[in-house]
């Protein structure tokens, strides 16, 4: 058995991204707020071009990790390198190469949507062209609407839009399609799909594991501020019908019994508390897991998930 | 600079200068205050309606100012010009620094490389032009309709006045506006400012129609300085320049503090709430 992090640092991944140099370095990131840990400890790379996505429930420390790296919020202890600074000392000419979609923001709602790329384009020193970004982002037949009367799917393609303005090198989007319906989803989904073909490092936070499968060259599963598992769409995702092996042990009082269903059923072994269970379907069951660990305040330190060599 | 164009900023060797984009800034900020309609009233309507409201109520009647009594629509005009000045130098700020933060518009900005000095002074000059509009348009009517002019020798006393009241309440908009938390809390506390504070400043009453206290009260803030100082530019009694050094030296300290709170407490990220 090798597990899903051993293939991934092995060498022949598929993808160009692999050949690209880190963009955003991580090494043992923490956040604590109030004493409580957001994020405990986080190590993770991303190379140039690569789309690289965090997954994870509500609260699992995605938005926190992906503040940090944008530079809007200070950590508590670790490294963080980004685009070769520290966000937190990163200054303007820092800022002019990343671009920045946030969970929850609000455009100028008196201008159109043409006046507010050309305001932000005219913040950076190269920006792309403003009809040609809202053509990108499939806007152009609204490019006259002012922002305050779009729907929520057209400001979020005008949220992209704006972080694309500046033609940034580093583009992160936190929660990009949160609150959609499916059809504003899958264009946006081709929106962002879009970026990668313009070269873009992109560094994505979602709780749709279609997304992630969808977008992602490398997906990061995150529950309660850890890595618990990381692998390619393919090894995590489960496109392929190979069965993968989930591992770990659950905590003295805890029986497997009182696992969620969907897990309960694929386990294949218990013994002192460690569990195994062979699913086709990793990702959607590790999601479901975390979800469940973390709602009952549980901590499953040595949580992998393995595909059967092959 | 050479003509990079078909990728720019990407060209070996091609380092563009950030821009500085104050007028570019100033344009995006002026076009929304133009489109907000509750803006626009609230600047340019409500001080020329209360000028006329209070001014055709008492048309007939005198009133007590320094040196003599003088008409009491003439009394009106420089304090709603004070009133005018107020609301779009500070109400109409803290509004929309406030409404910019918590929509997370300045969030969005603090991820560009837009410096903040850019934001605050566009902002800062949107206010400034308001103030100056509004103020010609009250001493427009002040004079069209009221009689109400300022004599010659007193007029740079009156310009100095607008200048160091706008600045005033400019750096005190925004040191309000980095202490209210939520949206909705800054109607309330504009209007629980402004309008007690206009009421003892001798803006809508005059100050010798005041109980002792409540005048003296007013002394302290900064409404009633302004508000006087540019009485004494349009009463007809003053004699000499008009200039009042302590009315400003009042006035430039409330700025102070406010300018200190300002820049010790801006904000670009949500105070949420």
């Amino acid at each position: 058995m090798a597990s899903v992090h051993d293939e991934l640092t092995g060498a022949g991944r598929a993808g160009a991204a692999s050949a690209g140099p880190a963009v955003i370095e991580v090494r043992g990131l923490r956040k604590t707020y109030d004493g409580i840990e957001a994020v405990a400890g986080i190590d993770l790379e991303v190379r140039a071009g690569e789309v690289f996505a965090f997954l994870g429930p509500n609260g699992a420390g995605k938005t926190t990790t992906v503040e940090i790296l944008e530079g809007y919020r200070h950590r508590t202890s670790g490294d963080v390198c980004v685009l070769g600074a520290d966000p937190t000392q990163a200054g303007r000419d820092w800022r002019a190469r990343i671009g920045v979609v946030l969970q929850e923001s609000w455009p100028e709602e008196e201008l159109t949507a043409e006046e507010c790329l050309t305001l932000y384009a005219g913040y950076y020193p190269a920006p792309r062209p403003v009809a040609e970004t809202l053509e990108l982002v499939g806007l152009t037949d609204h490019r006259a609407v002012r922002c305050g009367r779009m729907s929520g799917g057209q400001r979020r393609r005008l949220d992209v839009a704006l972080a694309l303005i500046g033609d940034p090198e580093l583009i992160f989007l936190d929660e990009p399609t949160t609150g959609f319906d499916p059809a504003a989803r899958q264009s946006a989904w081709e929106v962002i799909a879009g970026l990668r073909d313009l070269g873009k490092t992109i560094f994505l936070t979602t709780h749709y594991m279609e997304e992630a499968e969808r977008l992602a060259d490398r997906i990061a599963v995150l529950a309660a501020g850890r890595i618990v598992a990381e692998g390619t769409a393919a090894t995590l995702g489960g496109r392929d019908t190979e069965a993968s092996v989930i591992s770990f042990t659950l905590p003295p009082g805890v029986a497997a019994a009182d696992l969620p269903p969907a897990l309960a059923e694929c386990v294949t072994r218990t013994a002192n508390g460690h569990v195994e269970a062979d699913t086709t379907r990793p990702l959607r069951l590790v999601g479901v897991l975390a979800g469940w660990a973390q709602a009952r305040g549980i901590d499953l330190p040595d949580l992998d998930v393995h595909r059967p060599s092959l | 600079m050479s003509a990079v164009i078909t990728h720019p900023g990407r060209a070996a060797g091609t380092r563009r200068e950030l821009p500085y984009p104050i007028g570019h800034q100033f344009h995006a900020d002026l076009l929304c205050y133009r489109r907000n309609l509750q803006s626009v009233f609230f600047t340019m309507l409500m001080p020329v309606l209360f000028l006329v409201i209070l001014a055709s109520i008492f048309r007939n009647a005198t009133v007590g100012a320094p040196g003599g009594s003088i008409k009491e629509s003439v009394y009106y005009v420089p304090g709603l010009i004070a009133y005018g000045l107020i609301t779009a130098a500070f109400s109409n700020l803290a509004l929309s620094v406030v409404r910019n933060r918590e929509s997370g518009i300045y969030k969005r900005r603090r991820a560009t490389p837009l410096p903040a000095s850019v934001v605050i002074a566009s902002r800062a000059a949107l206010a400034a032009l308001t103030a100056l509009a509004i103020t010609v348009v009250m001493l427009g009517i002040g004079w069209a309709a009221y009689g109400a002019s300022i004599p010659g020798r007193t007029a740079p006393a009156f310009v100095l006045d607008v200048v160091v009241g706008a600045a005033t309440f400019c750096c005190l908009g925004f040191a309000v506006a980095s202490v209210i938390r939520n949206v909705d809390a800054v109607q309330p506390v504009i209007w629980a400012t402004v309008l007690p504070l206009s009421f003892i400043s001798g803006i809508f009453i005059a100050t010798a129609e005041l109980p002792r206290w409540l005048a003296d009260i007013g002394y302290v803030f900064p409404v009633h300085p302004l508000a006087a100082a540019l009485l004494e530019a349009y009463n007809p009694h003053t004699t000499g320049s008009g200039l009042n050094w302590g009315y400003l030296a009042i006035l430039a300290a409330w700025g102070v503090a406010g300018l200190i709170i300002a820049v010790r407490r801006f904000n670009w990220l949500p105070r949420g709430g």
